[in-house]
């Protein structure tokens, strides 16, 4: 399951980021990494981008970036 | 003598962790702002005085990671470790985190820590922490870190003195002992590349090299010299085989290193507790109320800077007005009265004229960047903005563009991305901005009015503001896919805490963005004015030598003779008037000698009866003859295809300085005098004018049928006759390559948008 395919509310587990790009160094310097736990904050108006929580904070990111990330939902 | 070297302090930090506000606790009013060459973004420098002793502070701009992508990254590593631009290196790198947020804003530090330089952790918003129930032992965190750290609260200027004094002892004391150990595979690797790119390129540069794929340090040490680039991949692949993929092993080294740093020096609540940001973002970015929310917000700036700046920049107008009255009122007619007047006291009027817009578009976009509102605008937009291949931060810059491209242009301030930022600026004069406008009226009130349905002036309005809105998008998304091409730009966006915005911000920003627009783009602008000034004064003489000022004062003078004596006129017949009626002669003969002055009066009116006229004919003669009037005729080959004769190209470059001029000048042109573009009298009186005016090789041929005004309009909602915007792009981008790019790329569009407006508005009219 990517992190694109969550539903507000839900919390996950991320496994994974696939690539090794700037879209993934970046979503790694901001502490998205693999064992961390995320909740699905909401989606904009129009369906993208998505808000999530991890830790103490909160990021914004595009759908297209969410699915790079595999999650494992708890 | 002893040179003493101001010791240098530099801050870094991640956006929103109150970095600028302490900053301004640090310097106080002592700043200013710099560019390198080069780059696009700022660093603000600063003094502060402690201990007798002065401290030169640096500003940089706020990042998450010292992983190089573009120059304007670059800049803040290459400043750190004494690379040029800077000469030197720091004594003391301040790096600001967010005590609510104490892992992630660590991850910043762990690599400053590296560059071999003295840190001093400034531990802010300590009380955002308690609220949250988070508890710090910064003690601890500064043995676990191996640097001094500072609890603070720089809002309230709580700890600035501590920090100081932290500061004054760094200075001298040996850079840090400890950072991330990364595992021995990744540092053979990078002894190895050492050893290949030589000994004067820092480690910290090499260790970047191999850890950004695709980044910054690859162009900047040549990556593609000397096979460096195939021996870095190579590397690259022996680490992913070793179990430590790049870039993934950076993150893991640096975040298990800051969590085990943490560990015994942070309590967390077992429960996050519900916070203000919560609740507000419920409603903020909710479907609905969100979207409602942000649209009251939008049509707020907008109003404000479309409206209420309004009566401030008539006010600044006519004080414009009144000073040039007063030189011309003063000084004797000739080249001085004319260039002080017409150049230098009108090119000012229209620099400080933006001023009032600029400023409260500004007290918005801080106010809004300051409460944490600006994160969830651009969260809201970015579908839309993402279509054209911005993001959800060009948008209010382009809201702005409406009103006017120049405040627009300075907000894409805070779009970080390069190429997004660079989209955004080049778009947006493409936006209908309001110095259009009175070109649009003149034109649709002369031939799109009478004689049509109600329905026709407005739609004309509309598609003219309907040009800018779909050619923006399309030529956005042409420069994303062509001159700016590159990787997808990464969203990924901190949607940081609400709070409080602090006005003291919000008055200093809006401050900083009016001073920089009146000293770096002023000066272009006022530039630009005198030249066209000079175009259209020179020659000066008229082919029988004289003056042409002087010719024009002479007629002023007698304009100014035939008005006194109509008015006088006007006296004596009223009174006359009254005697007829009646009343009692108070001296005998007293009609008599009224009757007697008045015909006396009308004789000589009627000698000045046409000095209007007169003044008009001359001043068409004189600008007709100048420079640029013989630019025009010269070019009237180049301007016929768009239907239009060399009187409309002149007037065109006449506008140069900016939009509006254009009515200015079509009013000398056409004998109307010049006249003021916001008056509807002149503009109408203007149209009828232009109705009449004829072909000078064809007097039976109109010079303007609706197709030739449809492909005025057309030229101008797409050129960038505007010197204010080409100026302010100078300045955004530090360079002049994207000012020329703008105007001749606009220009291009609006002279290929005119032709096609007029050669297949000839076809159907």
């Amino acid at each position: 399951m990517t992190l694109d395919q969550l539903l507000p509310g839900q919390r996950a587990c991320v496994q994974a980021i696939q690539g090794d790009d700037y879209l993934v160094q970046r979503l790694l310097e901001m502490g998205l990494l693999e064992g961390e736990e995320i909740e699905v904050v909401g989606f904009a108006p129009f369906g993208d981008p998505m808000e999530i929580r991890l830790q103490d904070y909160r990021l914004s990111l595009r759908r297209t970036e969410a699915a790079r990330v595999s999650v494992r939902t708890i | 003598m002893v040179l003493v070297r101001t010791p240098t302090v530099v801050l870094v930090g991640n956006p929103n962790t109150g970095k600028t506000t302490l900053f301004n606790a640090l310097a106080g009013m002592n700043q200013r702002v710099g560019n390198y060459p080069g780059v696009t973004v700022e660093t603000k420098k600063g003094r502060f005085r402690f201990q007798d002793e002065t401290f030169e502070l640096i500003d940089l701009p706020g990042t998450y990671s010292l992983a190089p992508r573009s120059p304007d990254e670059m800049l803040a590593v290459e400043l750190i470790l004494g690379q040029p631009p800077a000469e030197s290196r720091p004594d003391v790198v301040v790096a600001i985190v967010d005590a609510s947020n104490l892992d992630r804003n660590l991850y910043l530090v762990t690599q400053v820590l590296e560059l071999g330089v003295p840190v001093v952790v400034a531990l802010n918003m300590m009380d955002v922490a308690a609220k949250q129930g988070i508890t710090i032992d910064a003690k601890q965190l500064a043995g676990n870190l191996g640097v001094p750290v500072v609890p603070m609260q720089a809002n309230k200027g709580l700890g600035v003195f501590e920090l100081k004094t932290a500061i004054a002892r760094a200075k001298n004391s040996p850079p840090c002992p400890q950072f991330p150990v990364f595992p021995e595979a990744f540092e053979r690797e990078v002894q190895a590349l050492s050893e290949s790119v030589g000994s004067q390129v820092p480690p910290f540069l090499v260790r970047r090299l191999l850890l950004d794929i695709g980044g910054y340090t690859e162009r900047f040490l040549d990556g593609e010299k000397n096979g460096l680039a195939n021996r870095v991949n190579a590397a690259r692949q022996r680490l992913q085989q070793a179990g430590c993929p790049v870039p993934a092993i950076e993150a893991r080294t640096r975040y298990g290193w800051i969590r085990s740093a943490t560990a015994d020096c942070i309590q967390r609540p077992p429960h996050r507790p519900v916070t203000m940001t919560d609740r507000l973002d419920r409603i903020l970015t909710h479907k609905i109320w969100g979207l409602l929310i942000f649209l009251v917000l939008m049509f707020l700036v907008f109003e404000s800077i479309f409206f209420w700046a309004k009566p401030i920049m008539e006010l600044i107008d006519q004080g414009k007005d009144k000073l040039a009255d007063l030189v011309k009122g003063i000084m004797a007619p000739g080249a001085l009265r004319s260039l002080l007047a017409d150049g230098v006291i009108a090119g000012v009027g229209s620099v400080i004229v933006f001023l009032p817009q600029i400023l409260i578009l500004f007290a918005f976009i801080a106010f809004l960047e300051d409460c944490g509102y600006m994160a969830r605008a651009a969260f809201l937009m970015d579908k839309i903005m993402s279509r054209c291949g911005l993001n959800g931060k060009s948008f209010i810059p382009l809201l702005s563009s409406v009103a006017c491209a120049v405040p627009g242009i300075m907000a894409t301030r805070v779009i970080e991305n390069r190429r997004d930022r660079l989209a955004t600026i080049l778009v947006a004069p493409l936006m209908s901005c309001s110095a259009r406008l009175p070109v649009y009226l003149v034109l649709i009130g002369a031939f799109l009015t009478r004689g049509f349905p109600w329905w026709v002036p407005g739609l004309t309005l509309f598609a003219m503001y309907a040009i800018g809105l779909v050619v923006a998008p399309l030529v956005a998304l042409v420069l994303k896919r062509t001159l700016l091409r590159g990787e997808t730009p990464v969203f990924v966006m901190e949607m940081p805490l609400y709070k409080r915005p602090s006005l003291r911000l919000v008055w200093r920003r809006m401050l900083e963005a009016g001073w920089m627009f009146v000293r770096r783009a002023g000066t272009i602008i006022l530039a630009s004015m005198i030249v066209v000034w000079a175009l259209l004064y020179f020659p000066s003489r008229a082919p029988n030598g004289e003056s042409y000022d002087v010719l024009t004062a002479k007629l002023e003078e007698r304009l100014d003779e035939k008005q006194k004596m109509e008015k006088a006129r006007a006296d004596f017949q009223n009174e006359l008037d009254l005697l007829e009626n009646g009343m009692p002669e108070p001296i005998p003969n007293r009609k008599r000698s009224l009757n007697e002055a008045i015909t006396e009066l009308d004789k000589d009116l009627a000698e000045l009866e046409n000095a209007q006229d007169e003044l008009n004919q001359l001043q068409r003669d004189w600008k007709g003859r100048s420079i640029l009037g013989q630019m025009g005729k010269a070019l009237e080959p180049v301007v016929e295809p768009l239907g239009w004769d060399w009187r409309i190209g002149m007037a065109a470059i006449a506008s140069f300085p900016a939009r509006e001029v254009f009515v200015g000048t079509m009013g000398i042109i056409y004998n109307q005098g010049r006249g003021d573009s916001k008056d509807p009298e002149f503009r109408s009186s203007l149209g009828n004018a232009i109705k009449e005016a004829r072909w000078d090789a064809d007097p039976e041929r109109n010079v303007f049928t609706i197709p030739v005004a449809l492909s005025v309009m057309v030229f101008f909602a797409l050129c960038c006759q505007c010197a204010s915007t080409l100026a302010v792009i100078r300045r955004e981008t530090n360079s002049w390559r994207w000012p020329i790019f703008t105007f001749v790329y606009m220009t291009v569009l609006a002279y290929l948008g005119a032709l096609i407006t007029y050669q297949v508005g000839s076809l159907l009219i």
